[in-house]
This record gives C-alpha cells, sequence and structure tokens, in this order.
C-alpha cells in the first residue's frame, strides 16, 4: 500500500487530499503511477490530461516522472510551487 | 550535503510575524555580524479585486524543503545565520506572507544568501497560492511563473 496526497488544484479536481492504494507490480516509476491512476476513473483521467504540469514528491523530496518509485510510504502529487 | 553549524531558522504558521522582532533576535549579543539583508513578501492586490490570498502548503515538507535551501545557502556564503518564516491560511492585501533573513560579516554574502533562499524558496518550496475575490467568488490557482524559474537557474553550477 502506499498513501497519495493531493494539494492544490490536485486536490480540487480529486475532491480528496489523500487516499491508500495498491500499486500493481509493474508500476516502477513516477510516470508508470500516472498512467495507473488515469486508469482509476473520470476525474483521474481528466487531471492526467494536465500530467506534464503535475509535480511529485516520494517521501517528500522532488521526484522527476522518470524517476523509480522504490519503496515509497507517501506520494504527493501538486501543480508547479508559487510560495513566496 | 553536510550539515552546516550555523543557526537556521525555518517557521510555517498561520499567525502574523514582528519582522524587526525577528531580525533583532539574529543579531543579539552577536558583535561579528555587520550585516544583516532581509526580505519581506506582502500580499499584493493589483486590480483591488482580492479579498484574500489562501496559502496551501505540505506540511513536514514544506519546512525540510525550506531548511534544505537554508543548508545550501551555507555552504555557498560566509552566513552566520538564516531565518524563513512562511505563513499559510488567508492572507488580505497588504499583509505579510513571508521573510527571509541573512547574517553575514560582510554585506554580499548576506544579500546572496538571502536572495537564493528566496528564489530556490519560491520553486522548490511547497506552497500553492489560490485567489479569493471580493465580487465572492473564488478565483484562480496562481500559476508558477517563468521569471521565478529563470531567477532560480542563475544559481545553478555550472
Amino acid at each position: 500500500m502506499v498513501k497519495l496526497v493531493y494539494f492544490a488544484w490536485v486536490r480540487e479536481r480529486l475532491g480528496k487530499s489523500s487516499e491508500e492504494i495498491e500499486l500493481p507490480a509493474e508500476t516502477k516509476t513516477v510516470s508508470d503511477l500516472l498512467s495507473h491512476l488515469a486508469g482509476r476513473g473520470e476525474a483521474y483521467a481528466e487531471l492526467m490530461e494536465h500530467r506534464n504540469a503535475i509535480r511529485v514528491a516520494i517521501d517528500q523530496e522532488h521526484a522527476d516522472h522518470d524517476e523509480p518509485i522504490g519503496q515509497a510510504s507517501e506520494i504527493a502529487l501538486f501543480p508547479p510551487m508559487t510560495g513566496g | 550535503m553536510s550539515r552546516t553549524s550555523i543557526p537556521i531558522v525555518v517557521r510555517i504558521q498561520t499567525d502574523d510575524f514582528e519582522s524587526g522582532a525577528e531580525i533583532a533576535a539574529l543579531t543579539d549579543g552577536r558583535t561579528d555580524i555587520g550585516a544583516v539583508v532581509s526580505f519581506t513578501g506582502l500580499c499584493r492586490d493589483d486590480g483591488e479585486i482580492l479579498k484574500s490570498l489562501e496559502l496551501e502548503h505540505y506540511p513536514g515538507m514544506a519546512e525540510a524543503q525550506i531548511r534544505q535551501i537554508a543548508e545550501e545557502a551555507a555552504t555557498r556564503w560566509p552566513l552566520h545565520g538564516l531565518l524563513a518564516i512562511h505563513r499559510y491560511g488567508h492572507i488580505a492585501p497588504g499583509e505579510q506572507i513571508v521573510l527571509v533573513a541573512a547574517t553575514s560579516s560582510h554585506r554580499q554574502a548576506a544579500f546572496d544568501g538571502a536572495n537564493f533562499l528566496m528564489d530556490y524558496l519560491k520553486t522548490e518550496a511547497p506552497f500553492w497560492k489560490k485567489e479569493h475575490l471580493k465580487d465572492g467568488s473564488s478565483g484562480e490557482w496562481v500559476s508558477a511563473k517563468d521569471s521565478d524559474d529563470q531567477a532560480r537557474k542563475r544559481w545553478e553550477k555550472g
């Protein structure tokens, strides 16, 4: 099981701030994860139309889309940061 | 990354902060500090349409990320201390959002340290802004700016 956490418009589009899901064994990279999520329903599919704009953090460290997920316990999906 | 021994203060809070007192605390009892550079970011309303900005953050990661950026700054310049305070929640136009400060023996390192910390904070720390408008409607999520990415890139080592 991996905990997914969502922020800003990612959270709003999915209508939830977190969930725990089981990932198929072939889901190796961040990109695989995004593709897997796209198949989970309409809201996910629509969100993934913007997948290039989605940033990812694995266990609270920024990760590129081609990075392996490994044994991550928490993966966050969010838009580009706009703090400051 | 090697850990530095300089004091690094990072606070993420809903409450407002007193810039003068925060900056004074950085130099209190110190005689080796010759320069303090601080930056205060305010909530701006260009068209008088904004009721508030809602600041959302990723608890835990926001603190850790800013601390990591500050540690990096401390390896690049001879700094004596770094401070970053970032608010979240609803912030009205004219109110303070963020305070960054760097201390050093001399001014150039303090300027560079504060500038670097701010540029990376804007593009790497997990915060997002949503506009809430005076007419009661919920506005847009503020888009990330290319100019902020460009500002960060100038610090990258070639």
